[in-house]
């Protein structure tokens, strides 16, 4: 992974409070630190109070735009199941589509079955993984909150997202406030040892 | 040690457009700062909120954007450095002190930050563009287009209105504001202690009464002629690609980096001419630039100033050139590199498909909606009680409270601009017996509140307003307001004593909690023919949870 990747863009969705900015400011640090140019765009104000969030990270040698094109995605990071609808835009049958299989739902309106969103991913992505983020780190740490260190961890030691753990290791270490550091190292490690079934 | 505060030359650090923007200033070397939160320009009071203190700089949230700007212009008067920050609307509060303060010009240098908001994404009122106020107020106005140049453009600004002795605008939009990249750091001259004002006296330059008003102004129309010669000899504004090729662009702000993007993907390279400086705007590298094209592309947001501009440009030089603006691009929502790239195909004759899903996709209806536990939810659960809503009108003004306008409560009628609320209701009660309820937040009170309230009393109509006092300014990141201050040394200012020396009458302070009472009360004032006031207080959980 030491080869210089020309360009490369995530996008994350999620709701509001479910930590997507903190997310976009790891891989940012992480990418800066690998040598990378590096552009993010995320939304404040009225949008954190539980609505759905959309971030962009981008980088590579020379990054323009801060918003990924649409149907230009390399990753995309879903933290809540049904918001990976939202993000079907931004995928082409190449991109990587990591879910955590966290279900908030939304008043008024059914929650989607589990199987039909996926299905509905995978029409345009051939590489969608719907992942025990939440589960497991609530298991293990009583609190999902975490399942978005997890899912990047995963996606760098997997080689999805193309910075060496050792830069996402030091990127949380840098970002996370340090009464939180400990359950989100354990989270990384716990990336880690996950064995796809 | 915040980032922000690192005295590491060279460093790179990644900073969002707006905390760039903070750290222009602080290398420049700005000793005032005074803003209103409003998003997307919040984290400039945020920032400096977090860092005034160490950073020995006097900081306020002031109570209102006009207010904001009076006290910037007072600072600037005394010969501080100053930077003066809010979002759009906020510009349109303190447009009265904006013009007479170009006309007087600076002591201290000053810069006045605007924010704008294209799409819309946290702005009720309307798609706001900034641009039109630099004509309105000949301000120096420059657009930046990414974080770094946040950084670079304030100092710039700093230096021409220490140049020029006018104020500068900064004119920023959300995804520059809320854009993040790696930031390259100057140095920051550390001061010990907050710098100490001198306002001189000189009539001729801080009174602007006639006739040496228009005086004024025409130092102001001779002060933008020099600016602009500034300008072009220190090359603010920038040709990019300079080929052959007979179409050209014509960009600025973050919409530059699309026209970049764009070029890349449809792996094309035509001459770029990067407006930096909106105003005053600089026409002869712009008729350099047209000269020998045959056809250009206008790429901007919201409506066409620049293209404007450049066909009356065009026109002066008596060119045979083909401009496209708005035929291609909207002139409602931001624009996005896609739209961008088929805009560029379509001038330049290339196919581009912009990329489509082409099977159905449910659309999720996620809105933002009050916390759980919000005080909120007792105040409109307890109106909901209280009165038939099919024969109450309900007036909303800007706060979070504006989400009642939606499911599940459906409780807004109405909704404008900030203290809104209370001025309209007064109109309505004067020309109808409708039965009306405002819902005002305690910041939003104190910001436009106060003078509409004064106005129903004085011009005698009878509406309801429950001002939902929450100790907080909460929908734009929790700062701090006059009844409650940061500073345990500042003094408080009370709602209740407001109220009262307005003269109402029917005023009563409830805890929602006590839905009884509030019902009740409610029930009572709604049939008053007077005034009548519920304070509804209950401090925003964010406060809550920091005790």
């Amino acid at each position: 992974m030491n080869k210089k990747i020309e360009q490369f863009n995530i996008v994350i969705v999620g709701t509001g409070g479910q930590g997507l900015i903190t997310l976009l400011q790891v891989i940012a640090e992480a990418a800066l630190a690998g040598g990378y140019d590096v552009k993010t765009s995320e939304l404040h104000g009225l949008s954190q109070r539980g609505g759905s969030v959309e971030v962009h990270i981008r980088f590579g040698k020379k990054i323009y735009s801060p918003m990924v094109p649409l149907g230009e995605a390399d990753l995309v990071i879903a933290l809540e199941l049904q918001e990976s609808l939202r993000a079907i835009k931004f995928i082409n049958p190449k991109s990587n589509f990591l879910i955590s299989d966290q279900i908030i739902p939304i008043p008024s309106q059914k929650t989607l079955e589990t199987k039909e969103i996926i299905s509905l991913v995978a029409k345009t992505s051939k590489n969608v993984k719907l992942l025990p983020a939440f589960s497991l780190c609530k298991e293990k740490f009583g609190t999902g909150v975490m399942a978005g260190i997890y899912l990047i961890s995963f996606a760098a030691f997997k080689g999805i997202l193309p910075l060496s753990t050792q830069l996402i290791l030091e990127a949380v270490k840098k970002v996370i406030p340090s009464k939180y550091l400990d359950l989100n190292i354990k989270t990384f490690d716990l990336a880690k040892d996950y064995e796809e079934k | 040690m915040e980032e922000i505060l690192l005295n590491k030359l060279g460093k790179k650090v990644i900073l969002l457009g707006n905390d760039a923007a903070v750290r222009g200033a602080l290398e420049s070397g700005v000793e005032f700062v005074s803003t209103y939160p409003g998003t997307p320009a919040s984290e400039i009071g945020n920032t400096f909120n977090r860092i005034a203190k160490k950073a020995n700089v006097h900081f306020e949230f002031s109570v209102n954007e006009k207010v904001a700007m009076e006290a910037g212009v007072g600072a600037s008067y005394a010969g501080l450095k100053t930077l003066i920050a809010m979002k759009n609307f906020g510009l349109n509060v303190a447009a009265e002190a904006l013009l007479p303060f170009v006309y007087t010009g600076t002591k201290g240098a000053t810069v006045i930050l605007v924010a704008d908001d294209p799409s819309c994404h946290s702005s009720a009122q309307s798609e706001e563009n900034t641009r039109a106020f630099s004509y309105l107020a000949n301000i120096p106005t420059l657009e930046p287009s990414d974080a770094l140049e946040c950084k670079n453009f304030m100092k710039l600004a700093f230096t021409i209105s220490e140049k020029f002795k006018i104020p500068v605008l900064l004119r920023l939009t959300t995804r520059v504001s809320h854009q993040k990249m790696p930031v390259v750091l100057g140095t920051i001259k550390t001061r010990k202690s907050l710098v100490e004002g001198n306002f001189i006296k000189d009539v001729k330059k801080f009174v602007t009464m006639p006739p040496r008003v228009l005086e004024m102004k025409e130092e102001v129309l001779a002060k933008n002629k020099e600016i602009d010669k500034f300008f072009e000899k220190n090359k603010i504004n920038r040709i990019e690609n300079l080929n052959k090729s007979k179409i050209g662009i014509v960009t600025s702000g973050v919409s530059y980096l699309y026209v970049m993007e764009a070029m890349q993907k449809l792996n094309i390279s035509l001459p770029v001419l990067k407006i930096e400086s909106f105003y005053p705007f600089p026409k002869n590298i712009v008729k350099k630039f047209l000269k020998p094209l045959k056809k250009i592309l206008v790429v901007e947001e919201l409506d066409p100033y620049l293209e404007r501009e450049i066909k009356a440009v065009a026109q002066e030089i008596n060119c045979n050139l083909k401009i496209l603006g708005k035929e291609l691009l909207p002139t409602t929502g931001e624009l996005n590199p896609n739209l961008v790239t088929d805009a560029i195909a379509k001038i330049y004759g290339k196919s581009y498909k912009m990329p489509k899903v082409n099977y159905f996709v449910p659309d999720l209806k996620r809105r933002p909606k009050f916390c759980p536990g919000c005080p909120y939810w007792l105040i409109f659960g307890g109106v909901k009680k209280a009165v038939n809503e099919k024969e109450v009108i309900f007036g909303g003004d800007i706060g979070c409270y504006m989400l009642a306008g939606q499911a599940p409560l459906f409780l807004q009628d109405y909704l404008s601009c900030m203290g809104s609320s209370i001025g309209i209701a007064h109109g309505i009660k004067k020309v109808s017996k409708q039965k009306l309820i405002t819902f005002i937040g305690d910041g939003t009170f104190f910001h436009a509140g106060i003078p509409a309230l004064i106005n129903t009393v004085f011009n005698g109509s009878n509406p309801l307003i429950i001002i939902m006092d929450n100790r907080i300014t909460a929908m734009t990141g929790h700062q701090p307001n006059p009844s409650v201050p940061a500073d345990p040394l500042a003094q408080n200012v009370n709602i209740e004593d407001i109220i009262k020396g307005c003269g109402v009458k029917n005023l009563k302070i409830i805890d929602p909690v006590n839905q009884e009472e509030f019902i009740e009360t409610v029930k009572k004032f709604i049939e008053s023919d007077k005034v009548s006031v519920i304070i509804a207080r209950s401090p925003c959980l964010f406060v809550k949870n920091k005790k």
